[in-house]
């Protein structure tokens, strides 16, 4: 097979990505829950044991918090670890170290030390595992000055950025939806990596910007698809870091299509798309605009197990369509 | 060394407290200046907020000098600790410069944190204090972290942690004890049980009575020391590095000490009473029963200690007037050391 067009699934780039890393940097481990002979909750690490050995591929006990911290403390002490969280709602057990600890000690220290951790985060609804593992608390962190906060939404995208954020020297916080671990893609070979705080525009287009995060990217590409039947031609900018936000081609976009669609799976209210929207109306693209800014976003419900209810929670293919033909024909 | 003579040395100080078996006088007298240099630094530093030339806030270890002396005495300079709310002490203990933790403290760019941290923040990390914390318990898994470090990069660095009674009954507290223990990681708990988490007392917060007996839960030992008494801390934390070094895990010792001052400035001691206080000052000050023993077993004498009072005080009149000169930042770098590296 040609190698240029060699085909990983997601989880399979993260691990490659992680074995590179531990391959380039002596000081590079993985902490997490059941991350060893398990292979992880989603076996992302996979068999990473078997070849690092228990002593960079290191078993927590069931403490969020605890864990966190350890790999805080062993950042700013030289080491890179890469903390995996079983489930993104976890991240609820560890705010203290994430957000008082990792996010602020560098700064709190008038830049003495640096804190370069890596914090995985499975996140995202789909699997019907309920109201405690399957939510979208990106933004919650996105809110915080000190951390950087990634979405990759391909299999290239997820080994380039985790390579990009291990050699980062501050907290970068990954969050990995799970209907994407399956996901195939074109994953060059070799140590690559994409770079932190730039989106991607991944279908360009002149009617519409459709700015989406994650799992959202794809299922905006479906619909981009099916509106081409229509005569409607849609762009899709991958936002990929959501702190910092690449702004630039946000808005550089939107001047060019003159209307906006923000699509998130997260809660739609105080979230992703509200500050994509805000930032287009502060900028020079606001005269641009043709139509008021809509965001489809996740329900004002925790997520349901019900598989039918749990679908309606987030935002779907037809949801897109509907959405992005109303903005172009004027409906809105 | 010969064995005979060594025997010797042994003998004639066998009955000694550890730190005159352990330490030259030059080093216990160096560590009375230390502890004069805690207790007037804290008093400088209140001054400074009574009359209004520091703002915020502060939570003074007056009473506490002998337990973050003894604990830092056997340290090396490359080992590290993490430090608390109550940590002047600490820091000075590790090593610090009085004059740029004043400067901290005004808000100056000459601070150990540039003015970005204050008093809660105090850190220096050249001398291994990686800062105190404002959050109870919140250092605790850190400091794990670090002996993690210490450990995989096999640098033979020991990590010791400060923490209050308070932090006790925090879940970080036994979530990082327990990896540590498990792990056998190079890194020491040291809980300064000041009898107080902010107004609430130990009897009335925690359900055992000494807090060294958690230690059983996570199968290390657990130590209580009075914590006034420099050489019980010192020997306590002796054994506890010796064993860190030694890779053979972690230590929970109790330091039983008391807070002359309030929780922070807030405080109108509502909650103890003025005889308790007074008591503690008066019976159990911690130089006080250091300064004393030095003179009765002959290592200092009325002179000596007077040298080291007007040291003392030179060294913390010229703190606050190095702080006082320090320019203040500009508000251009508002948004400095936020990150590393802008993405």
């Amino acid at each position: 097979m040609d190698a240029a067009l060699r085909e990983l699934s997601y989880a399979q780039a993260i691990q490659e990505a992680m074995a590179i890393a531990m391959d380039m940097d002596e000081r590079v481990f993985l902490m997490g829950e059941d991350i060893g002979v398990y292979g992880g909750a989603f076996q992302v690490t996979g068999d990473l044991v078997e070849r690092y050995g228990t002593e960079r591929v290191i078993d927590t006990p069931i403490s969020e918090l605890g864990g966190a911290g350890v790999a805080v403390g062993a950042a700013v002490t030289g080491m890179r670890p890469i903390f995996e969280f079983q489930f993104s709602d976890f991240a609820t057990l560890a705010m203290e170290q994430i957000v008082n600890q990792a996010a602020k000690m560098r700064f709190m220290l008038g830049g003495e030390v640096s804190v370069p951790v890596v914090m995985r985060f499975p996140a995202g609804s789909g699997t019907g595992a309920a109201a405690q593992h399957s939510q979208s608390l990106e933004a919650w962190l996105g809110h915080v000055p000190g951390l950087k906060v990634i979405q990759p939404a391909t299999p290239h995208d997820a080994k380039g950025m985790l390579l990009a954020a291990v050699a980062d020297p501050d907290p970068v916080m990954i969050f990995e939806h799970k209907l994407l671990y399956k996901m195939k893609g074109h994953v060059p070979e070799g140590h690559y990596t994409v770079p932190i705080g730039k989106a991607e525009i991944r279908r360009e287009g002149r009617d519409l910007t459709i700015v989406a995060t994650s799992i959202m990217v794809q299922k905006a590409l479906d619909a981009a698809a099916v509106l081409e039947g229509e005569g409607i031609d849609i762009e899709v900018v991958d936002l990929r870091t959501i702190r910092p936000i690449d702004r630039q081609t946000v808005i550089d976009s939107v001047k060019k299509t003159s209307r906006l669609l923000c699509v998130y799976e997260a809660v739609k209210t105080l979230g992703i798309g509200a500050e994509v929207s805000a930032l287009v109306a502060e900028s020079e693209a606001f005269d641009y605009l043709d139509a008021p800014i809509v965001r489809l976003g996740g329900a004002e419900t925790p997520i349901p197990y019900n598989p039918d209810l749990e679908k309606a929670t987030v935002p779907q293919v037809p949801d897109i369509i509907a959405a992005a033909r109303d903005l172009v024909k004027g409906v809105r | 060394m010969a064995g005979a003579s060594k025997a010797a040395v042994v003998d004639s100080r066998a009955n000694l407290p550890f730190i005159y078996r352990q330490y030259s006088p030059e080093q216990l007298r160096e560590v009375l200046h230390k502890m004069y240099l805690i207790r007037r630094f804290e008093e400088g530093a209140e001054e400074c907020y009574t009359r209004g030339l520091i703002h915020g806030t502060m939570h003074l270890s007056i009473g506490q000098e002998a337990s973050a002396m003894g604990i830092c005495m056997p340290l090396a300079a490359d080992d590290q600790i993490t430090s608390t709310h109550r940590g002047h002490g600490h820091c000075i203990a590790k090593g610090a410069e009085v004059s740029r933790m004043f400067a901290e403290f005004f808000g100056k760019t000459t601070g150990y944190c540039k003015g970005r941290g204050g008093s809660m923040h105090i850190a220096d990390v050249a001398k291994g204090n990686l800062g105190a914390n404002g959050i109870v318990a919140g250092g605790i898994p850190i400091a794990v972290g670090a002996a993690l470090s210490s450990k995989m990069m096999k640098t033979g660095k020991v990590v010791v942690s400060f923490f209050g009674d308070g932090a006790n009954n925090e879940g970080a507290f036994h979530e990082a004890l327990n990896m540590a223990a498990v792990w056998k990681l190079p890194v020491i708990f040291v809980c300064e049980n000041n009898g107080y988490g902010m107004s609430t007392s130990t009897a009335r917060s925690t359900a055992v009575k000494n807090i060294a007996e958690r230690a059983a839960a996570y199968s290390m030992p657990g130590v209580i020391v009075n914590g006034n008494i420099f050489s019980e801390v010192a020997e306590a934390s002796f054994k506890a590095v010796e064993r860190a070094r030694a890779g053979e895990g972690p230590t929970l010792i109790e330091s039983k000490t008391y807070r002359h001052r309030g929780h922070s400035k807030s405080d109108r001691n509502r909650y103890r009473t003025k005889e308790e206080i007074e008591d503690w000052m008066a019976n159990r000050d911690p130089i006080t029963l250091f300064e004393t023993e030095l003179r009765d077993f002959g290592f200092i004498d009325d002179q000596g200690i007077q040298a080291i009072r007007d040291a003392v005080a030179k060294e913390i009149a010229d703190g606050i007037e190095f702080a006082k000169a320090s320019p203040t930042p500009e508000i251009a770098t508002l948004q400095n050391y936020v990150y590393t590296e802008q993405a």
